[in-house]
């Protein structure tokens, strides 16, 4: 029988972390994420689990530990946000690069500056080329079960690569919400023994790892990390299945919502789901044909499971909770329009950046977006492919 | 188990390597033949040779093979093609070709 509690996000990651007993945690506190080793660090001193705890002075330091520890083999987790996620930016390369199976769960916060300590996306939108998965979750229960999940991503053989969890800083991370948890036992059976085979403490045949890779073989490792990242697609649907069969969850690629007949509809990763559901609902009512898609893996990008979702639509906006500064709109965006440029009847696509800093997203802002939609389905004209939602002009 | 080789050299290619560039094998540098960044090649004309040995203590890269105090050849696994043997022979024993 599943557990059921009520429990904010950031208590629903810590909760999974203890249930899966990683060997090492090495963390740094950073708002709004610093609850998750705050109660790790507690699960650590009354002994509920027998992780080895590292207080490390940095995120570059926990990373740095995080690889260090990985590469000898232990099961390795952290968490940050933000400013702290940045910090660790040139080793989160090195993990993902050196295949080291680190699961991170990120409370997606504002980058400074100026400093803002609420929700948006650029601190893991920025890491989105840095080698690592990166699963997105819209609530607490997501967030829960892409954590058990990540782990057995992240140290299957055909993968072998780091993996982020992402919610929404404050809005997930400190509400509180029903969830189900699994029992103990079941995720420990569920998550198993880390099995790889190569690792520094392999007494067995030990090995080098991250050594000197000159223009004869790095090309080829780079080609062979790329090859990992495209196995994961397969990999994450296979142990969404398995863990649909454990609990009755159902996870893929992304979330598909009143997509069948739709005309119209929005992208959109996170919490943000939440309410642009509340819309579609309310849309539908109404007669119009209005879908959703809620993006769960943004790495490795589901280019062509994307372009198959969205192929019939008339008009797609795409929101994306940080803006990438290219000038040419967010970075779902693009890479969500570049996935229908084969198709030949495409959709009508828009940029919609929102929510910055924390800005709140309600109904009637979600609304006007659906609105812009039906319009450029109506004139077949677009007046406006990117575009500010909720900033005040 | 044991005994797993690191793949290595000019035509190992993305399937074979390694993952992260794992080193299964202490002391592989010797395996490693950086030969391969050769552009031009020294040939040893045997018959011309005077043995004076003044190509020997030049070259930096140990390429010059010696044996019982006497020259035998090039170690092409590990040769540059520098040309400073090419240069410092007296007797011009050696051709400098580009490398095929
Ligand atoms: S070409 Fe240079 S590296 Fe090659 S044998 Fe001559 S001196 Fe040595
Ligand atoms: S310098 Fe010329 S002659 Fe002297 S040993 Fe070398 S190849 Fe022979």
């Amino acid at each position: 029988m599943a557990i059921r509690e009520r429990l904010s996000g950031n208590e629903a990651v810590a909760t999974a972390m203890k249930q899966i007993n990683p060997d090492v945690v090495a963390a740094f506190p950073i708002t709004p994420s610093t609850e998750v080793p705050q109660y790790f660090s507690q699960f650590v001193a009354n002994g509920s689990v027998d992780t080895e705890f590292v207080a490390v002075e940095s995120e570059h330091s926990a990373m740095s530990a995080c690889v260090g520890a990985s590469a000898a083999g232990a099961r390795v987790m952290t968490a940050t946000s933000a400013n702290g996620l940045a910090l660790m930016w040139e080793i989160l390369y090195i993990a993902a690069s050196s295949r080291l199976p680190i699961v991170m769960p990120v409370i997606n916060r504002a980058l400074s500056a100026p400093i803002n300590i609420h929700n948006d996306h650029s601190d893991s939108m920025g890491a989105r080329d840095s080698g690592w998965i990166q699963l997105y979750s819209e609530d607490n229960q997501e967030a829960y079960d892409n954590i058990i999940q990540a782990i057995r991503i992240a140290e299957h053989k055909d993968v072998q690569l780091p993996v982020m969890v992402c919610m929404d800083g404050f809005i997930v991370s400190h509400a509180v919400e029903n969830i189900e948890l699994l029992e103990t036992e079941k995720v420990k059976e569920f998550v198993g023994e880390r099995e790889l085979e190569d690792y520094l403490l392999n007494a067995e045949r030990p090995v080098s790892m991250g050594p000197l890779d000159l223009p004869p073989h790095y090309f080829e490792h780079k080609r062979q990390q790329a090859e990992a990242m495209k196995n994961a697609k397969k990999v994450i649907l296979e142990i969404a299945e398995e863990y649909e069969k454990l609990t009755g969850r159902k996870y893929g690629l992304f979330e598909e919502y009143k997509m069948e007949d739709a005309e119209v509809a929005i992208v959109v990763l996170n919490s943000t789901a939440g309410t642009a559901k509340e819309v579609v609902d309310e849309l539908r009512e109404n007669g119009v044909k209005a879908g959703l898609i809620k993006l769960r893996v943004f790495r490795p990008f589901p280019v062509d499971e994307l372009k198959e979702a969205l192929k019939d639509l008339k008009a797609v906006a795409v929101m994306d909770k940080a803006d990438s500064f290219s000038a040419a709109g967010g970075p779902v965006f693009t890479e969500i329009r570049a996935a229908l440029y084969d198709v030949e009847d495409r959709p009508e696509i828009v940029s919609y950046i929102y929510g910055l800093g924390g800005r709140d997203v309600r109904v009637d802002d979600i609304k006007k977006v659906y609105d812009d939609l039906k319009e450029i389905v109506e004139t077949g004209k677009v007046e406006s492919v990117y575009n500010y939602l909720g900033v005040k002009e | 188990m044991k005994d797993k080789k690191t793949p290595l050299g000019g035509n190992v290619s993305w399937k074979e390597t390694t993952p992260g560039g794992i080193i299964y094998d202490a002391g592989n540098a010797t395996r490693y033949k950086t030969g391969e960044w050769r552009s031009m090649k020294p040939v040893w004309n045997k018959d011309k040779c005077k043995q004076c040995m003044l190509c020997f203590p030049v070259c930096p890269d140990s390429s010059i093979l010696v044996e019982d105090g006497k020259m035998t050849g090039i170690d092409y696994d590990h040769c540059k093609g520098c040309g400073v043997c090419v240069e410092a022979c007296p007797f011009n024993v050696f051709d400098f070709v580009k490398e095929e």
